[in-house]
């Protein structure tokens, strides 16, 4: 029996948490085919589809003054949602994790609403509110303030739906660290701005900046409750999203997947830089998360 | 006298962790608040602080109104269990925090922080690793560190709190003296909590020991060896004053003594 067992045994014993091979291999292979299935594959066809007729097709239906339009506008619209949030979520979190208070958990629940409600609601609530029907409509009309269909209903859209990105990636970073640094800092004399410019924020500013990327790329990217709000108009209140499905809808696939794939970019490149970013500033990274 | 206490009360909830706590001390005192947990002694080194509030009493510090100063006028340095250091901040940065963020009016030029960085490294007896980041450091460096930076800001009072906690125990003796031996040489009044009577016992000018809020006794480490003014201090002082019985050794004595 030993000789039988020393004999099979020519490959390695296998550890206690390791599985049979067989399984190792249909699982790996089952992962890798989900993978490309459902994450390389559509990523390949937007480009594909994009550079179908050649890359002078595509660029056309870039610098096209509509295309541009969009483009702009969506720009426009995440740089002043983006700077927004980031107060919004920085100045939340901040409370959240170094105060306590009552409807703290209440607090939390509400930064959560936008990812739990649907973004066709959330553009519907700023029609009710600010629409021509809406509560405030008669009042924005006699003063000649447009909203809906403006661009100011495109950043309320995009900043109620991007709310929780900076938030969430904040608060439990924060609530980890603690207060004892910040007390620190109080003892030694500093007021709290500079506590919080020279403490708290250092301290958080990795997590911030990936919070910031997220957002960036969702506000760029948001399509439902922009689409509520925006009214259509062609090349004054189509965002990048709106435009690619105006131009889907007319049959001009080339089109709508060359600008399609510049969304699609933003998304890599986002991704690009977080990964850069970690790699490079590693070390600074786990000297800020262990203590 | 110095530092004077005078009914000092705090309830967390309604839970009263101090309940009306007097007592006072001369300057340059070493004072050790000893106390099992939740008898309020932490509590009350945040009082003196300004990182808690006092629901009522009063506190005078040569003559100053104490706690109605807030808390970065102080000038109460502190040091916490758990360090507490700038953890994105260099050691010599963590050290110079708190002449950096003064007024300008009041802040040193550049070269007098540097030069305040390096004194302060020296006694702590760190000189050359002012570069280096807090996770680079052990947990005793890292608890001198924090003390370098509570004395950089020249503190009219010096708080600890259970700063060897978090310490094995041949490096808690070793930075016990070690603090004794820079208090002597800066003569700073402080407040020092433990729950450790050999710790307060040796170190300490004045022991006060809490106990669920109220001081049971305060007085020299000798005084209250003499003559413990409850059975409660009787026995705190006692409990773990003498070596505890090995426990392994303690299962097979009696066998031994049998066979």
């Amino acid at each position: 029996m030993s000789t039988n067992l020393t004999d099979r045994g020519s490959t390695r014993p296998r550890g206690a948490t390791d599985d049979h091979p067989l399984a190792r291999t249909i699982l790996i292979a089952l992962g890798a085919c989900f993978i490309v299935l459902f994450l390389v594959l559509p990523l390949v066809t937007v480009f594909a589809q994009a550079l179908k007729n050649g890359v002078a097709a595509a660029m056309d239906s870039i610098v096209e003054p509509d295309a541009l339009s969009a483009i702009k506008l969506t720009v426009i619209a995440a740089g002043i949602a983006v700077p927004l949030n980031v107060a919004f979520g920085l100045s939340a979190s901040w409370a959240i994790s170094k105060f306590d208070f009552r409807g703290k958990s209440f607090l939390i629940t509400l930064i959560d609403l936008p990812f739990s409600v649907s973004p066709v609601v959330s553009g519907l609530v700023y029609v009710l509110i600010f629409g021509m029907q809406g509560w405030f409509g008669p009042y924005l009309r006699e003063h000649d303030i447009k909203i809906i269909f403006a661009l100011p209903g495109i950043v309320l859209a995009t900043m109620f739906v991007t709310f929780p990105f900076v938030a969430r990636e904040l608060i439990p970073l924060m609530t980890d660290q603690g207060r004892d640094e910040e007390e620190a800092a109080t003892s030694l004399g500093a007021s709290g701005w500079k506590t919080f410019r020279r403490v708290t924020l250092p301290n958080v500013k990795w997590a911030l900046l990936y919070g910031v990327l997220l957002c960036n790329a969702r506000a760029m990217g948001e399509f439902g409750a922009v689409s509520v709000v925006s009214g259509h108009i062609r090349g004054q209140t189509n965002t990048m999203p709106l435009h690619i499905e105006v131009l889907y809808n007319d049959y001009q696939f080339v089109a709508a997947f060359a600008v399609a794939s510049l969304l699609a970019l933003l998304a890599l490149v986002t991704l690009a830089v977080k990964s850069f970013l970690e790699w490079h500033y590693a070390d600074e990274i786990a000297a800020i998360h262990k203590h | 006298m110095s530092l004077v206490v005078e009914s000092i009360a705090k309830r967390f909830d309604r839970f009263p962790a101090l309940k009306g706590v007097s007592f006072s001390a001369p300057k340059g005192c070493f004072l050790a608040l000893l106390g099992p947990s939740g008898s309020g002694k932490t509590t009350l080194l945040r009082i003196l602080g300004g990182l808690e509030f006092a629901e009522a009493g009063r506190v005078k510090f040569e003559d100053i109104d104490w706690l109605s100063l807030p808390a970065r006028d102080r000038r109460a340095g502190f040091v916490f269990q758990q360090y507490a250091l700038f953890r994105h901040m260099t050691i010599a940065k963590n050290i110079a925090f708190g002449l950096e963020v003064r007024g300008r009016r009041h802040r040193p030029t550049r070269a007098e922080i540097a030069r305040r960085v390096e004194e302060l490294l020296s006694l702590v007896q760190l000189e050359g690793l002012g570069k280096r980041y807090p996770s680079q450091l052990s947990g005793g460096q890292r608890q001198r560190v924090a003390l370098a930076r509570a004395l950089a800001i020249e503190p009219r009072m010096l708080l600890l709190d259970e700063p060897f906690g978090a310490l094995d125990a041949k490096v808690r003796k070793e930075l016990r003296h070690w603090l004794r031996h820079i208090h002597d040489k800066t003569g700073i009044t402080t407040v020092f909590v433990t729950h450790d009577q050999e710790e307060a016992m040796e170190l300490a000018d004045l022991v006060a020991i809490l106990n669920q809020g109220s001081i049971e006794q305060i007085g020299t480490p000798a005084d209250i060896r003499r003559a413990p003014a409850s059975e409660f201090v009787a026995d705190f002082i006692d409990s773990n004053a003498q070596v505890r019985p090995d426990p392994v050794v303690a299962i097979f004595e009696p066998r031994s003594a049998r066979g």
